[in-house]
C-alpha cells in the first residue's frame, strides 16, 4: 500500500475542528466562518488519501483554512468596496491617519472620545478581534495561526508561504497594530 | 510603575486575550455543528470511500463499513472499532466517515436474521479484503443453505483444495464479514463445532437461530 494518511477521516475531522473552527472565527469572523469550515475540510477530504503518513496533519489543515481565509477577506473586498466610498476616503483630509478600524471605532461610538480613540482589550472582545480581522493578509494569518492554532513559526512560514524570519516579522508587526488599536 | 512595565503588561494582556481566542478556549458547539453538517453533506455527495455505523444486535454492538460497493466489514463487539476503521484506512482507504444511512439495509436485513424472519441476505457485499484462496472459500460458505451445514475438509474441496482444510479454516477464521457471509455454517466432520472467530457461544446460538430455536442473547 501506497504512504497515504493512516488516519480514518472521520477521526481527523473531530480532532482538528476546534482549532479550524477557532481559527476561521478569528479570521474571517463567525458568519463567513462556517462556509469557510466546509471548503476547508472538503479540500481536505480531496487531497487525503494523497497525503504521505506522518504528516502534520494539523499544520496541513490550518494551511488550507488560512488560504480559505484568504480567499473569503478577498471575495469580501471585492463586495464590500464599492469605487465612491474609496474615492470619497481619498478625498478626505484624514485618509492618511485612517485606519479602517478607527473608521469604525467612531461610527461604534459616535458620542466617544477623539477618532481613532484605543479600544479595550477586555469586556468587549469582538473588539479586538475585529482588530485582528482588518490587519493585513499576512499578519492576521500569523496572529491567529500563533495564538489560536498554537503553531509554531515555522509552520506559521510554511502555512502562509515565506521564510520563518518574515513570519516572526508579520507576527510582531500584526501585534504592533493591534497594541496600537486597541488599548492596554 | 514606569511606561516600560506597564507596556509589558499590556502586552502580556493582548497576548492573553488573543490566545483565549474570540470565542473563549471552551470546546464550541459550533465547531461540533459545522463538522457535523460536514459529515452528512460527504455522505450525501457520495465523497466519502468508507462509510460506518453501530449496528445493534443479540451479540452486543457490531460495528459495520461499507464502501460504494456493499458491505465491507462486520466487527464484532470485542473488536474496537478505532482499529477497525484504522485497518480499512490502511488497506482500501482512509477516506472514511460515519454514515449511519449508508448501513441502513445491513441493519434492517440483520435484525430480521437475528429474529428469524430473515433466511438469505440480499445486500450487496464488497469483497475488497479478501485474498484469491479467501474468496474461493468464502463464496462456497455463502452458498451453504440457512440451517445447513458443511465441513472445512468438503469447502476447501469444493474451493478446488481437497487436503487444504486447515488453509480453508484459516480463510474462515479472517472471514471478514462474518454472519452474513455465514462461515458459522462450517463445521469439523463428525459435527464438532470447530472454532469461530466471534466465539463458540455466538457460533452455537447462530446454528439453534437456523434450527427455529431462538435463543436468550447469549451476549
Amino acid at each position: 500500500m501506497s504512504g497515504n494518511a493512516r488516519v480514518p477521516f472521520q477521526r481527523f475531522l473531530d480532532t482538528h475542528r476546534e482549532e479550524v473552527w477557532r481559527f476561521l472565527v478569528a479570521s474571517v469572523g463567525a458568519n463567513d466562518a462556517d462556509d469557510c469550515f466546509q471548503e476547508t475540510f472538503i479540500a481536505a477530504l480531496r487531497a487525503y488519501p494523497r497525503l504521505r503518513a506522518g504528516s502534520n496533519l494539523r499544520a496541513w489543515v490550518l494551511t488550507i483554512a488560512h488560504r480559505k481565509a484568504l480567499d473569503a477577506h478577498r471575495g469580501r473586498a471585492r463586495r464590500a468596496l464599492p469605487v465612491a466610498e474609496i474615492g470619497a476616503l481619498e478625498n478626505s483630509g484624514e485618509a492618511s491617519r485612517s485606519t479602517p478600524a478607527s473608521r469604525r471605532a467612531r461610527s461604534l461610538h459616535p458620542e466617544g472620545s477623539a477618532g481613532g480613540a484605543a479600544r479595550p482589550v477586555d469586556g468587549h472582545d469582538s473588539e479586538l478581534w475585529q482588530a485582528v480581522r482588518e490587519l493585513p493578509p499576512r499578519q492576521r494569518s500569523a496572529v491567529a495561526l500563533r495564538f489560536i492554532a498554537d503553531l509554531p513559526h515555522r509552520d506559521i512560514a510554511s502555512a502562509i508561504g515565506c521564510s520563518e524570519e518574515a513570519a516572526r516579522r508579520s507576527l510582531h508587526e500584526g501585534l504592533a497594530k493591534l497594541r496600537r488599536e486597541v488599548a492596554a | 510603575m514606569n511606561s516600560r512595565t506597564s507596556m509589558q503588561s499590556g502586552e502580556a494582556r493582548l497576548e492573553r486575550a488573543l490566545a483565549r481566542g474570540p470565542g473563549g478556549r471552551a470546546p464550541s458547539a459550533q465547531a461540533a455543528h459545522a463538522a457535523e453538517r460536514l459529515r452528512a453533506r460527504i455522505v450525501a455527495d457520495g465523497l466519502a470511500d468508507i462509510g460506518y455505523a453501530p449496528v445493534d444486535s443479540p451479540f452486543g454492538t457490531l460495528h459495520a463499513a461499507a464502501t460504494r460497493r456493499g458491505l465491507v466489514r462486520l466487527a464484532f463487539p470485542e473488536e474496537h472499532p478505532d482499529a477497525m476503521l484504522e485497518r480499512l484506512a490502511r488497506r482500501l482507504s482512509p477516506r472514511i466517515v460515519q454514515a449511519p444511512s449508508m448501513l441502513d439495509p445491513v441493519r434492517r436485513e440483520l435484525d430480521e436474521y437475528f429474529s428469524g424472519s430473515r433466511r438469505t441476505f440480499e445486500i450487496a457485499l464488497d469483497w475488497a479484503l479478501i485474498g484469491p484462496f479467501g474468496r474461493r472459500v468464502l463464496r462456497k460458505t455463502a452458498a451453504i443453505p440457512y440451517g445447513a451445514h458443511l465441513s472445512y475438509a468438503e469447502v476447501a474441496a469444493e474451493a478446488g483444495s481437497p487436503r487444504g482444510a486447515r488453509a480453508a479454516g484459516n480463510a474462515l477464521g479472517a472471514n471478514p464479514i462474518p454472519i452474513v457471509i455465514p462461515c458459522h455454517r462450517v463445521l469439523r466432520a463428525g459435527g464438532n463445532l470447530g472454532g469461530y472467530g466471534g466465539g463458540l457461544h455466538r457460533k452455537r446460538w447462530l446454528l439453534s437461530l437456523e434450527q427455529g430455536d431462538i435463543g436468550p442473547s447469549p451476549g
